[in-house]
C-alpha cells in the first residue's frame, strides 16, 4: 500500500512546461478534474493509468511515494492501477443479479474477499430509487438500478487504488450519497464532470489547458457551504420530480413543504 | 525489424485501437508501417495513409485470408524493411475463429471486443490461446465489474499474455499497450523459416477450389461429414 501519486515534469500541447509542473495525489482525497474537451483530462488519466516514466506524449513522470514503480509494484496492479465508473448503465451479461455477484466474489484472487454479495446489493438498493431484487436479471435493470449497483460494486469490491468516476451525471440515483460512498474509502478519487455539483465534491480542482495543468483550485469553506446549498437545491427538485413521477399533483407544495420534507 | 500481427474479428476495434498506437510511436520518433490483409476491396487502407507511414494493402480474393497472409509474411517484411521501418504492423482480416496467422517470430496481439465476447469467452479459439497481449477493446461500455470477469476468463485461456483494456475512441490504453509492444517486440532480420504458432486448417476439398454444386457426387478431397 502507498499514500501518494506524485505526478510531475510534463508539457502541453504546445510543447511548453505544464504551468503546475508538480501534483501530488494522496489517498483519500477527491479530485475533480474539469476543463473542455481535448484540454488533456483524459490524457492525465492515461500517464497516471499506465505510470507514465517520462516517455509518453506529455512527458509526465508518475512517482509512487516519491519512487519509479517497480515491476514488483506493477504486477500487484495487473487488473489495473485504476477503477473506472464510466457512462454506460446498462450490464451486458444476462445473469441473475445474486449470481454475478457471487461469481465475481469466487474470481478474486486477493485478500479482500470480506464483502458478501448480499451486502453489495443492499448498498446498491441504498442508492436506487427502486431496489433491486437478488433474482433480477442484470440486462433487465433500468439504468439507475444498474449504476447504482456498479457503483456499490466499485465502492466495496475493487482493488485498484484509484477510482476514476467519468461524467456520472445523468445517472438517475442519488449522486451525493454515491460520491460519499465512493470516497469514504481509502482511495484516491478523480472525477472528471461538468456538473457543479459533482465538480464541488472534490477538495481539489485541477483545471487542465491545452493539454497541461493550467492550476490547482483548493475548495474554499465559501464553495464547500454553496455545494451544500446547491445539493439542498437539487433534493428539492429530486422531491418534485418523484411527485410527479408517482402521480400526485403539486398542490400546496411550496418552498417551505420543500424545505420541511428535506429536515 | 519488428513485426506485430494484429488479429480479432471484425469490427472489434483493430483498426481504432492501431491508429492511437502509430500516432503515439511516430511521436516517439519510431517509423511504423501497416500491412492491412482483406478479401475484398476496402478503403481501410486510406485511414492508415492519412497517417503519413508506408501503407499496403493484400487482397486474398477468394483464399482464406490467413493462409493468405502465412503465404505472403515474407515479401511483406521485405517490403517494410526496403521503406526503412523499425515497426511493421499487420492487420488481418480476421474472419474465422479457427484460424490465428501469429508466428514465433511476431509479437501477436489479439483484438477481443469486450461486448460480443463477454458472454462467451470460450468460443474464442487459437487466436486467443497463442497470442502475446490480449486487447480487450470497447471497454467503456461494459461495467468494471464485467471487464474484470472478462480479464479473468481470458487469462485462464491464455495464462502467459498480457491483457490490456483499451478505450479505442478515447485511445485510453493505448500508450500501455504502445509501451508494451516496444518493450516487448524482437527485432530481425527476415521471417523466412518462422512457424505458425498454431497449424491453419486444410483447405483442399472441392469447394476449396471452386466447385459451387452441391450434392455427393461433388464432394472431393478431404471432406468432413457429420454423424447423425
Ligand atoms: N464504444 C467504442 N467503440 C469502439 C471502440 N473501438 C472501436 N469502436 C468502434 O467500433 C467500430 C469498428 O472499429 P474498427 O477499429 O474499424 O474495427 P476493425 O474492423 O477491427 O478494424 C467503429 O465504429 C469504431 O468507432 C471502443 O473502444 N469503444
Ligand atoms: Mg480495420
Ligand atoms: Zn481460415
Amino acid at each position: 500500500m502507498f499514500n501518494e501519486i506524485q505526478v510531475s515534469g510534463g508539457y502541453d500541447k504546445d510543447g511548453n512546461s505544464e504551468k503546475i509542473s508538480y501534483i501530488s495525489f494522496e489517498r483519500g482525497n477527491v479530485y475533480s478534474i474539469v476543463g473542455k474537451t481535448g484540454s488533456g483530462k483524459t490524457q492525465l488519466i492515461e500517464d497516471i493509468e499506465s505510470l507514465n516514466n517520462g516517455e509518453g506524449l506529455t512527458k509526465r513522470i508518475i512517482l509512487i511515494d516519491g519512487k519509479l514503480p517497480d515491476e514488483k509494484l506493477r504486477n500487484e496492479y495487473r487488473s489495473g492501477f485504476i477503477a473506472h465508473l464510466s457512462q454506460n448503465m446498462n450490464y451486458i451479461l444476462d445473469m441473475p443479479v445474486i449470481e454475478f455477484l457471487k461469481m465475481r466474489q469466487k474470481l478474486k484472487t486477493s485478500k479482500n474477499k470480506n464483502t458478501s454479495p448480499e451486502e453489495i446489493l443492499d448498498t446498491a438498493n441504498e442508492l436506487a430509487g427502486e431496489k433491486i431484487k437478488p433474482h433480477e436479471v442484470l440486462t433487465r435493470l433500468s439504468g439507475g438500478q444498474g449504476r447504482s449497483l456498479m457503483i456499490s460494486d466499485v465502492a466495496l469490491n475493487n482493488e485498484a487504488p484509484v477510482i476514476l468516476i467519468d461524467e456520472i451525471e445523468n445517472a438517475g440515483i442519488d449522486k451525493v450519497k454515491a460520491l460519499s460512498l465512493l470516497t469514504k474509502k481509502e482511495k484516491i478519487t478523480l472525477i472528471i464532470t461538468h456538473d457543479p455539483l459533482i465538480a464541488l465534491h472534490g477538495n481539489k480542482r485541477i483545471v487542465m489547458q491545452n493539454g497541461g495543468i493550467y492550476s490547482v483550485i483548493d475548495r474554499s469553506e465559501h464553495e464547500k457551504k454553496l455545494a451544500e446549498f446547491l445539493a439542498a437545491f437539487n433534493k428539492k427538485i429530486d422531491i418534485t420530480r418523484e411527485l410527479i413521477r408517482t402521480g400526485k399533483t403539486l398542490k400546496g407544495v411550496d418552498e417551505f413543504v420543500l424545505h420541511s420534507v428535506l429536515e | 525489424m519488428n513485426t506485430i500481427i494484429i488479429g480479432g474479428g471484425p469490427s472489434s476495434g483493430k483498426t481504432s485501437m492501431l491508429l492511437h498506437i502509430i500516432s503515439y510511436m511516430t511521436h516517439c520518433g519510431l517509423k511504423p508501417s501497416v500491412c492491412k490483409i482483406d478479401c475484398i476491396k476496402s478503403n481501410d487502407d486510406l485511414i492508415y495513409k492519412s497517417m503519413n507511414i508506408p501503407v499496403i494493402q493484400g487482397l486474398s480474393d477468394s483464399i482464406c485470408p490467413d493462409h493468405f497472409l502465412a503465404t505472403n509474411l515474407p515479401d511483406i517484411f521485405m517490403w517494410s524493411t526496403k521503406n526503412s521501418c523499425t515497426h511493421l504492423f499487420i492487420e488481418t482480416a480476421g474472419l474465422c475463429n479457427r484460424c490465428a496467422p501469429f508466428t514465433d517470430k511476431t509479437l501477436n496481439i489479439c483484438v477481443i471486443d469486450s461486448m460480443s465476447s463477454i458472454k462467451s469467452p470460450e468460443k474464442l479459439g487459437p487466436l486467443v490461446t497463442t497470442a502475446d497481449i490480449i486487447s480487450m477493446t470497447k471497454t467503456d461500455v461494459i461495467s468494471q465489474a464485467e471487464r474484470e470477469v472478462l480479464s479473468y476468463h481470458l487469462s485462464k485461456l491464455n495464462p502467459t499474455a498480457e491483457i490490456i483494456c483499451i478505450n479505442g475512441l478515447s485511445g485510453f490504453g493505448s500508450q500501455t499497450l504502445a509501451n508494451l509492444i516496444i518493450n516487448k517486440s524482437n527485432s530481425i532480420e527476415d521471417l523466412e523459416g518462422s512457424k505458425l504458432k498454431y497449424p491453419m486448417p486444410s483447405a483442399n476439398c472441392a469447394y476449396c477450389v471452386g466447385e459451387i454444386r452441391i450434392g455427393k457426387d461433388y464432394q472431393q478431397g478431404m471432406i468432413n461429414k457429420m454423424s447423425f
